[in-house]
Parts: C-alpha cells; structure tokens; sequence
C-alpha cells in the first residue's frame, strides 16, 4: 500500500488530503472538507489537470491586454503549449466575459475565453 | 456641501458588497468613492483562478468575481465615482476628495465604510544590503504590469518573500517565459496558500528555500545577481551559507499592510498587531458611525471572506443611518490568547450581534493537531480540534448570540489555541 499526501487546490482552504493507493488503484481518501476535495484527489493521482489563466493582447480597446482562461481544465503537461498559443493571439475590442477568444487550444478541445470585459477606444 | 447616508470609501469588492447590504436594507442615499479609473480593486490584476468557491459555488477569475459585484451595484443603481482620490476624512464624517472634474471638494455623511483594502510593504523597510539597482519590483507592481500593462519586468527571476503574490507571480513569469530560479522565504514557513505552493512552485519545479534571505544584490544599473543565505532562529544569516544567484529581477513579496492614513486622521483607534481598526460585533470602529471592512481592516486571502464581512459592515451602517446600533451595554472584550495574535472583532455587544457572530484571527506560528478553545471568563466553552493551523491562513470561531445573553454578568471572552 501507497499513501500519497496532497493538498486540495479547489479552493483556497487547502485541505490536506491522503491518497491510499494499492496497484496503482485508488483505495481510500480522507482528509477532505467537500466532494470537490476528494473527486480532486482521485483525479490528481490518476490524471492531473490545470485551469491555465493568462492574458492576451487587445487591438482598439481602452485597455491593452485582456485576461483570458481556459474554459475547463487541461492536462497539467499541456500548459506550456497553452501559454505559447495564446502569446501569438490579439483580440479586437470590444471584448465581452465569456468570449472565445482561441478555441481547442493546443489540441486539448478546450476553448479559451475572456474573463474580463474590454470597451472599444472611443 | 452634498451629503449622503452612507459614503464608503474604495470600490474593491468589500466597497462593493458593503454598498449593496446597505441598499438592500433600505438605505437610498450611497456613494462609494475610488481613486482608480474602474471598480474591483486588486481584484482586477488578480486573473489567476481560485475566487468565489464559498459565495458562487464556482470557481472564478479576480475580475470574473469583482464583475459579479459591480453588476449588482449597477443594478441597484449605486452611485460612484471614479478616479476619487479621498484625502481625509474627520471625526464629524466630513470627507475630503479630489477628481479631475469636481476638483477639491467636501462631502458628508451619516455614516461612512473604510474598505481602503491593503498595500505592500515598502522595499525600504526591508533592509537589503547592496546596491539599488534597476530590475527590483514589489510582486504586487510586478503583478499590474505583467497582467495589465502586458510588460515582462524581466526574464531571470529571484522572488524573496513567499506571500501569496509572490509565488502567484512566479507561475505568472513563467508561463510568460521567464526563468524563476528560486523562491526564498525567511520565515520556516510559507506565508501564502498551500494551495499556490503546490500549483505555482511544485507544478513547475521551482524550488522554495524556507529559513532563507537575500543578504547581497549586485549590479550598477541593473541587478546582475544576488546572494541567499540561511538564517538561524533569530532571523541572522549563517556565515558558510551564501549561495550566489545570476538574475536580472528581483521580486519582493514581503506582506501587505492595511491602508490606514485615512482612518488614523479620522481618530479611529488601530491595532497594533493588524494595523487595522479595531472594531465590534457590528464591525464599527471607535468613532461612532464609521466602520472598516476588508482588507484595511485585516488583511484576508480569501475574497469570500471579505465580502462577507463587508456585507455585514453595510448592514451595521444601515442600522446606524436608521437609528437602530444605538446601545449603552457596555462591550464585551475578545481576548485572543495563546498563539492567537488577534481576533475580529476585539469587543462585541451581545444585544446588537447576529444570531451568529464569526470571530475570524490568524495565529502566531504553525500548530499540527491543536485546539480551537473560546473561554467565557475562566470556562471553556467550547473547544474544536484542526488538523493544521498556519499564519498564513485564517482561522475562525463562531459564537451564539443567546449564549452570550443567558450569561448576564459576563467579562470576557478569549479565543486561544491549546496543544494536545
Ligand atoms: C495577489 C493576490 C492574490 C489573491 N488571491 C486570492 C485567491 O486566489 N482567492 C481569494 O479568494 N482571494 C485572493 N486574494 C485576496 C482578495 O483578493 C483580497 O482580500 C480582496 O481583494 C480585498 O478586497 P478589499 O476591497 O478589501 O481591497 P482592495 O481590492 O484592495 O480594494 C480597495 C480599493 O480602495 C481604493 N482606495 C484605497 N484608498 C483610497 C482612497 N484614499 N480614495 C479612494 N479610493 C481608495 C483602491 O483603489 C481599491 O480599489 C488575493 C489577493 C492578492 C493581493
Ligand atoms: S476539499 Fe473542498 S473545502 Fe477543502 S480545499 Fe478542496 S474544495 Fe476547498
């Protein structure tokens, strides 16, 4: 028997979690507050993944660059190729929350999306 | 000289939500005054994830939650006013600001909200030695310009401070190109999240040296380089164990400290410890009708956390403004004890609380498998067992209303943390 120690990323409370693990199955986990906790360990010791957030350049707006997200998370080993994508990406003014801005991003069928609203420059 | 209910001073999401708990308890006439050109506050150059689990059961970007908080102040139709620098504000609510179009002016009100939040500790009262130059950043400006600006400070990094920004920041240089080398904390423990330990420093390697500070930095024009050293218990570098670092950026992310030049001029009496106001049950300072909630009150990682306080301080205004906070119980202290640095409030009135009154503090150092125990005079009253307790998370007790009123006679309370 394996026990893996995590931390819960879910939210800010960062509730410690173990993982019980025996070949290479899921056994047990404990140490969490809300199921977000334990589906999130099951998950990080099978197949880990990120939201990457970052920003992206705006053409026309009042504000030069746009924070974007993925809109759900990616396989952890992907966020570099996300990252690298979306420095090559410029949006037009007006931007709205929620718009794609780059869609199936590196391969993952994930789209990418605004998460602030940009206004035209007048 | 206009005057206003309530004026709340800073339009981050504890402006925010104060605004709109104090509209929805009937109170017309608000104003929230910001210095900068939109609402949200810090918020707005927070675009990591992580925001809101606890208010929207989802979790949101900075903006993505400051954005679901000006929606409900547009719909509730809430005056503010933007690029509002406020510059004091006296003893007799009378409150001076300054804009572009209305110049000086004075406004007054019946009762005002400080939601000021926070600012980073000054790079001069660290104490580096060596040389100043180019290239040393606090993480929070790193933070504006790297999100905001779109502008890469630099591309070889060393961050000095493990709050949460810096280590935000040391993912955010990364996915923007840059090599972190290391994240020293001089503390033996981390001050931010272990949330961001795990998902911005394990994720991409980047080592974290606890016990550790920056004792040289080189460079003329701009930082070439700096030296780490160990340090023993007394925070004093170890001689032997200087390890030289080549960078061109130096990040310092060394706390924040509440934005009180405000609320001092107002005579509000503040705490050593937080630096913050200290307040009651109904959040409300020492000067009657003013009240702090958020960041300038005592310094918070989670929003949620915030927002909730601020909700609660636009409610205890609401009640000043319609006459109903007025009391001559004599307050309650809150002691906090034993490894508890602080507590939130500092006094209560048991007649004015909520059914339900949170007392939120943070604790001196790190506790594995300790006790939560609130003491009524010398009884414990209750005693809560937690896993682990660090600095740099809030903790909270929450106390009962009708407890507190079937002990006539009470003198104090006391929130401390016992060992097993
Ligand atoms: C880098 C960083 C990362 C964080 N990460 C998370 C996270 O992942 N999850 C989470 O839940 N929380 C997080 N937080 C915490 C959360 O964002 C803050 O606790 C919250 O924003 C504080 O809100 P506030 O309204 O008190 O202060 P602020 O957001 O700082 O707002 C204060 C406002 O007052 C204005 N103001 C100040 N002085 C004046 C004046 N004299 N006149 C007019 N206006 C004035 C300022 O311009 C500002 O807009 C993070 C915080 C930081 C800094
Ligand atoms: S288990 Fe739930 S409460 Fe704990 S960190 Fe994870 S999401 Fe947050």
């Amino acid at each position: 028997m394996e026990k893996r120690q995590l931390t819960c990323i879910g939210c800010p409370m960062g509730c410690p979690i173990t993982v019980t693990m025996e070949a290479g199955e899921v056994r047990e986990v404990t140490g969490f507050t809300c199921k977000r906790g334990e589906a999130y360990a099951r998950k990080e010791v099978t197949n880990p993944t990120r939201i990457v957030t970052t920003t992206v350049r705006v053409a026309g707006g009042l504000a030069p660059m746009v924070s974007v997200k993925t809109a759900q998370d990616i396989p952890k080993g992907k966020i570099f190729d996300c990252a690298d994508a979306l420095r090559a990406v410029t949006v037009k003014a007006p931007v709205s929350i929620g718009d794609v801005v780059l869609s199936n991003v590196a391969g993952t069928g994930v789209d990418v999306v605004a998460t602030k609203a940009v206004a035209a420059a007048q | 000289m206009n005057s206003y209910d309530i004026v709340i001073i800073g339009g981050g999401p504890a402006g925010l939500a104060a605004a709109v708990s104090a509209r929805d308890a009937g109170v017309e006439r608000i104003l929230i005054l910001e210095r900068d050109s939109e609402l949200g506050g810090i918020l707005n150059q927070c675009i990591h994830n992580g925001f809101g689990l606890h208010t929207f059961q989802e979790e949101l970007t900075g903006p993505e939650y400051a954005a679901r908080f000006i929606d409900q102040v547009e719909e509730r139709k809430i005056p503010y006013l933007l690029n509002t620098m406020v510059l004091d504000v006296n003893h007799d609510r009378v409150i001076t600001a300054m804009n572009k179009t209305d110049g000086l002016f004075q406004i007054s009100a019946k009762a005002i909200i400080l939601a000021m939040g926070c600012r980073e500790r000054p790079r001069g009262a660290l104490n580096i030695p060596g040389t100043r130059p180019a290239g040393i950043y606090s993480a929070g400006t790193a933070q504006r310009l790297v999100n905001m600006e779109g502008f890469l400070p630099g591309r070889k990094v060393v961050i000095l401070g493990s709050g949460d920004i810096g280590l935000i920041m040391a993912r955010r240089m990364t996915l923007e190109g840059a090599q972190v080398q290391v994240v020293a904390e001089l503390m033996p423990y981390s001050g931010g999240l272990k949330r961001n330990i795990v998902q911005c420093l394990d994720d991409f390697g980047i080592p974290l040296k606890l016990s550790h500070t920056v004792v040289d930095i080189r460079g003329r024009e701009r930082v070439e380089g700096i030296t780490l050293a160990q340090v023993d218990e007394n925070r004093r570098p170890i001689p032997g164990t200087e390890e030289d670092y080549a960078c061109d950026t130096l990040l310092l992310s060394c706390g924040l400290i509440p934005e009180n030049e405000l609320s001092r001029a107002a005579g509000v009496d503040l705490s050593p410890v937080t630096s913050g106001a200290v307040v009651d049950e109904s959040l409300e300072t020492s000067v009657p009708g003013v009240f702090a909630c958020g960041n300038v009150l005592h310094v918070h990682d989670l929003v949620d956390f915030v927002s909730q306080e601020a909700a609660a301080a636009g409610r205890s205004a609401a009640k000043y403004v319609q006459g109903q906070l007025e009391t001559d119980e004599t307050p309650i202290p809150v002691a906090a004890k034993g490894g508890v640095r602080y507590t939130v409030p500092a006094r209560v009135h048991p007649h004015r609380m909520e059914e339900q009154q949170v007392v939120r503090f943070r604790v001196g150092a790190v506790y594995q498998n300790a006790y939560i125990s609130v003491y009524f005079d010398d009884e414990r009253v209750s005693r809560r067992k937690r896993q682990i307790m660090a600095p740099g998370e809030m903790e909270q007790v929450t106390l009962k209303r009708e407890d507190l009123l079937s002990r006539p006679g009470l003198k104090s309370i006391t929130v401390t943390i016992e060992e097993a």
